[in-house]
C-alpha cells in the first residue's frame, strides 16, 4: 500500500518543466509536406493528437503536432517532438520503447539521458490511469510509421 | 429535510478513506454507492432463494421466480408503469434503448423516415439510433441546445415538422444537469405521431418519475445509478407496443414453442428476456427502490438541488472557473472547467484529497463540441453528499490551481 504523503507525489507529477511544455508547447503546428501523418485519440477522455513527420533517408528532419488534452499528453508530445529531430527511424522507435519502459516504472529508463526532458514524466508511472496520456503521442509515432501520409 | 449524515452511515464504502482523507464521492452520475440494505438483499437472495427462474417445479425455484417477479412489480409501482408486464428487465439504460432501437425501430422504421435526438443525448441514446438509421436509410435529426444548455424548443418544433417516427431525449442531462420539460416535449412529439423514448438514466435516481403522467412510450433506466447493483435496469413501455414488437434477443425463456425452423414467442415481458436473467440485480434494485422511497424522492431532489446551487455559488467565486449548464432549475450535476488546468489534471489532483469526480466528455461528444470544450470536470451529488463535500471540492480545486501556477487572465 502506498503510504507516502500526497503532496510530494503531486509535485513530482506536475513538475515545472511539464507545465512549461504544456503552456508553451514546442513544435506545435503542421508541416507542408509531411511524409507520415497520423491522428490518434483517447476515446475514454477525448485527448487528441495529430502528428506529422518529415522523414528523408530514414531520418526525421522535422516533426510537428496539433492536438488538445491534459498537461501530461501535451507535455509528452512537446518533449517528444523536440527529441525526435534528426533522429533515425530506428532510433525513434528505440526511444518509444524506452518511454514505455519508464511508464512501467523502469528506474534505469527513468535515468536514461537519451530521454531528455521526458524524464520529468517519470512520476506518471505512479498514476496508472495517466500512463496512456503520456504515451498517446508515442503511440501516434509508432502508428505513423505503419502508414505513409 | 434529508439527513445526509444518516444516509451516509448506511453506505459501507463511504466509511472508508482515500489517500488518507475522508472519501468524498462526487461521481454519482456515473454510478452510485450501495447501502447496506441492498448488499443484504443480494446476499440474502443467494443464501436463501437462488435457483433458476420460470423453470423449476420445486419450491426453491418457485420462490426465486416470486422474488424476481416481485421486483418487477416493485419497479412498476415505483415508476407508475402501465402494468408489471410493461417492465422488461435489462442490463441498464443502454440495453433498454438498444432493445427499442433493435426491436421496435427495426420493425417500424422505413427508408426516408426520421428519428429525432438531441445534442445533449448520452452516446447510449444516440449511437443505437445512428446504427438503426444507417441500416434503414433513415435520417437522424439532432435538435440543438440553447447557450445555457437547455433543449432549443424552437429547433425541437422544427425537427417535428419532418414528422419523425421516433423522438428520443434525456429527461435529465448527464453532463449539464438540465432537467428537460419531458411532459411538454412528449406532448409535442405525439402531436406529429412520433413514438417517444425517454432516457431516464439520470432522472429515475433523483426525482419522482411517473411514466403514465409523462405519457412517454418507452422509458429506460439503470439500477446502478440509483443505489442498485450494476447490470440491473429496466425498459418500461406501454404494453400494447411491446405486444406487437418482434423479439430482441433469441434464446430460452423468450419462446413459447420451438420447431426445427421457427418458433413462437412467450408473452410480454418474457418475450424480451432471453436467457437466465439477472435475478440478483432485480432483487437488489427492488431493495434500492425501498431505500429511496423511505428517504423520499422529493426530499432527495430538493437536497441535490441545494447542493448543486451551493457548489455553483462556491465554484463561481474561484477566478477562472466556468460552470456549464442552466443557472436556474437543474439536477445535482455540475460540469465545469478551470482556466487552462485540464479536467484530467483536476481529477488527478482532487483524487489525492480523496475527492472522486469525473473528467472527460461524459459520453456526450456532440455536446462537448457545442460547448467548444474537449472535456469538462463534473461533480455529481446524491443523498449522502453534504456541504462539507462541496467545500472539500472547492478547497482542493484552489489547490489544483496553485499547483499549476494558474493565474487568472
Amino acid at each position: 500500500m502506498d503510504t507516502s504523503p500526497p503532496e510530494p507525489k503531486l509535485s513530482a507529477l506536475y513538475q515545472e518543466l511539464i507545465l512549461d511544455h504544456y503552456r508553451r508547447p514546442r513544435n506545435k503546428g503542421t508541416l507542408e509536406h509531411p511524409t507520415y501523418a497520423v491522428s490518434l485519440n483517447n476515446p475514454l477522455c477525448g485527448d487528441e493528437i495529430e502528428l506529422q513527420l518529415l522523414v528523408e533517408d530514414a531520418v526525421i528532419r522535422d516533426v510537428r503536432f496539433v492536438g488538445r488534452g491534459c498537461s501530461i499528453s501535451q507535455a509528452s508530445a512537446s518533449m517528444m517532438t523536440h527529441l525526435l529531430k534528426e533522429k533515425s527511424v530506428p532510433q525513434a522507435l528505440t526511444l518509444a520503447g524506452r518511454m514505455s519502459a519508464m511508464m512501467q516504472g523502469d528506474d534505469a529508463a527513468a535515468k536514461d539521458k537519451a530521454l531528455g526532458d521526458l524524464r520529468a514524466l517519470a512520476g506518471v508511472a505512479r498514476f496508472p490511469v495517466r500512463i496512456k496520456c503520456a504515451l498517446l503521442p508515442w503511440n501516434a509515432l509508432t502508428d505513423a510509421f505503419k502508414s505513409r501520409a | 429535510m434529508l439527513d445526509a449524515a444518516r444516509c451516509r452511515a448506511d453506505f459501507p464504502l463511504l466509511q472508508g478513506q482515500e489517500h488518507g482523507h475522508r472519501l468524498v464521492y462526487l461521481d454519482n452520475a456515473a454510478t452510485t454507492q450501495k447501502p447496506q440494505a441492498v448488499l443484504d438483499a443480494i446476499l440474502d437472495y443467494y443464501r436463501t432463494t437462488n435457483a433458476n427462474v420460470h423453470r423449476g417445479a420445486y419450491g426453491l425455484a418457485i420462490r426465486a421466480t416470486e422474488a424476481y417477479e416481485a421486483a418487477r412489480e416493485r419497479v412498476a409501482r415505483f415508476l407508475n408503469a402501465w402494468a408489471p408486464e410493461g417492465v422488461v428487465f435489462t442490463r441498464g439504460t443502454t440495453e433498454a434503448i438498444n432493445l427499442v432501437a433493435g426491436a421496435y425501430g427495426r420493425a417500424n422504421l422505413r427508408q426516408g423516415d426520421t428519428v429525432v435526438v438531441t445534442a445533449m443525448d448520452h452516446h447510449s441514446n444516440l449511437v443505437p439510433w445512428q446504427i438503426l438509421c444507417q441500416e434503414k436509410g433513415a435520417a437522424l435529426r439532432m435538435v440543438e441546445i440553447t447557450e445555457d444548455g437547455r433543449i432549443d424548443l424552437s429547433d425541437f418544433g422544427q425537427a417535428l415538422e419532418r414528422q419523425p417516427k421516433i423522438v428520443a431525449f434525456p429527461y435529465v442531462s448527464n453532463s449539464l444537469g438540465t432537467v428537460n420539460p419531458a411532459a411538454q416535449l412528449i406532448r409535442l412529439a405525439h402531436a406529429v405521431g412520433a413514438v417517444v423514448v425517454v432516457d431516464g438514466a439520470q432522472s429515475t435516481p433523483h426525482l419522482k418519475v411517473d411514466v403514465q403522467a409523462l405519457d412517454c412510450d418507452f422509458y429506460a433506466c439503470s439500477g446502478h445509478k440509483m443505489l442498485g447493483p450494476m447490470g440491473s435496469g429496466a425498459l418500461v413501455a406501454k404494453p400494447a407496443l411491446l405486444e406487437v414488437m418482434p423479439p430482441y434477443h433469441g434464446g430460452g425463456e423468450m419462446i413459447s414453442k420451438v420447431w426445427d425452423d421457427h418458433s413462437t414467442y412467450n408473452t410480454i415481458p418474457h418475450k424480451f428476456e432471453a436467457g437466465t436473467p439477472n435475478v440478483e440485480g432485480a432483487v437488489g434494485l427492488a431493495a434500492a427502490i425501498d431505500y429511496l422511497e423511505r428517504v423520499g424522492l422529493d426530499a432527495i431532489a430538493e437536497h441535490e438541488q441545494a447542493l448543486a446551487k451551493a457548489a455553483i455559488e462556491r465554484l463561481s467565486q474561484i477566478d477562472g472557473v466556468v460552470v456549464y449548464g442552466p443557472r436556474g432549475h437543474r439536477a445535482g450535476v455540475v460540469s465545469f472547467t478551470y482556466g487552462d488546468v485540464h479536467p484530467h489534471d483536476i481529477a488527478t489532483i482532487l483524487d489525492q484529497d480523496g475527492i472522486c469526480i469525473r473528467a472527460g466528455h461524459h459520453c456526450t461528444q456532440p455536446l462537448m463540441r457545442r460547448l467548444n470544450v474537449a472535456a469538462t470536470a463534473r461533480a455529481s451529488f446524491y443523498l449522502y453528499n453534504d456541504l462539507e463535500d462541496v467545500e472539500a471540492l472547492a478547497t482542493s480545486l484552489v489547490k489544483a490551481g496553485a499547483l499549476f501556477g494558474y493565474v487568472p487572465a
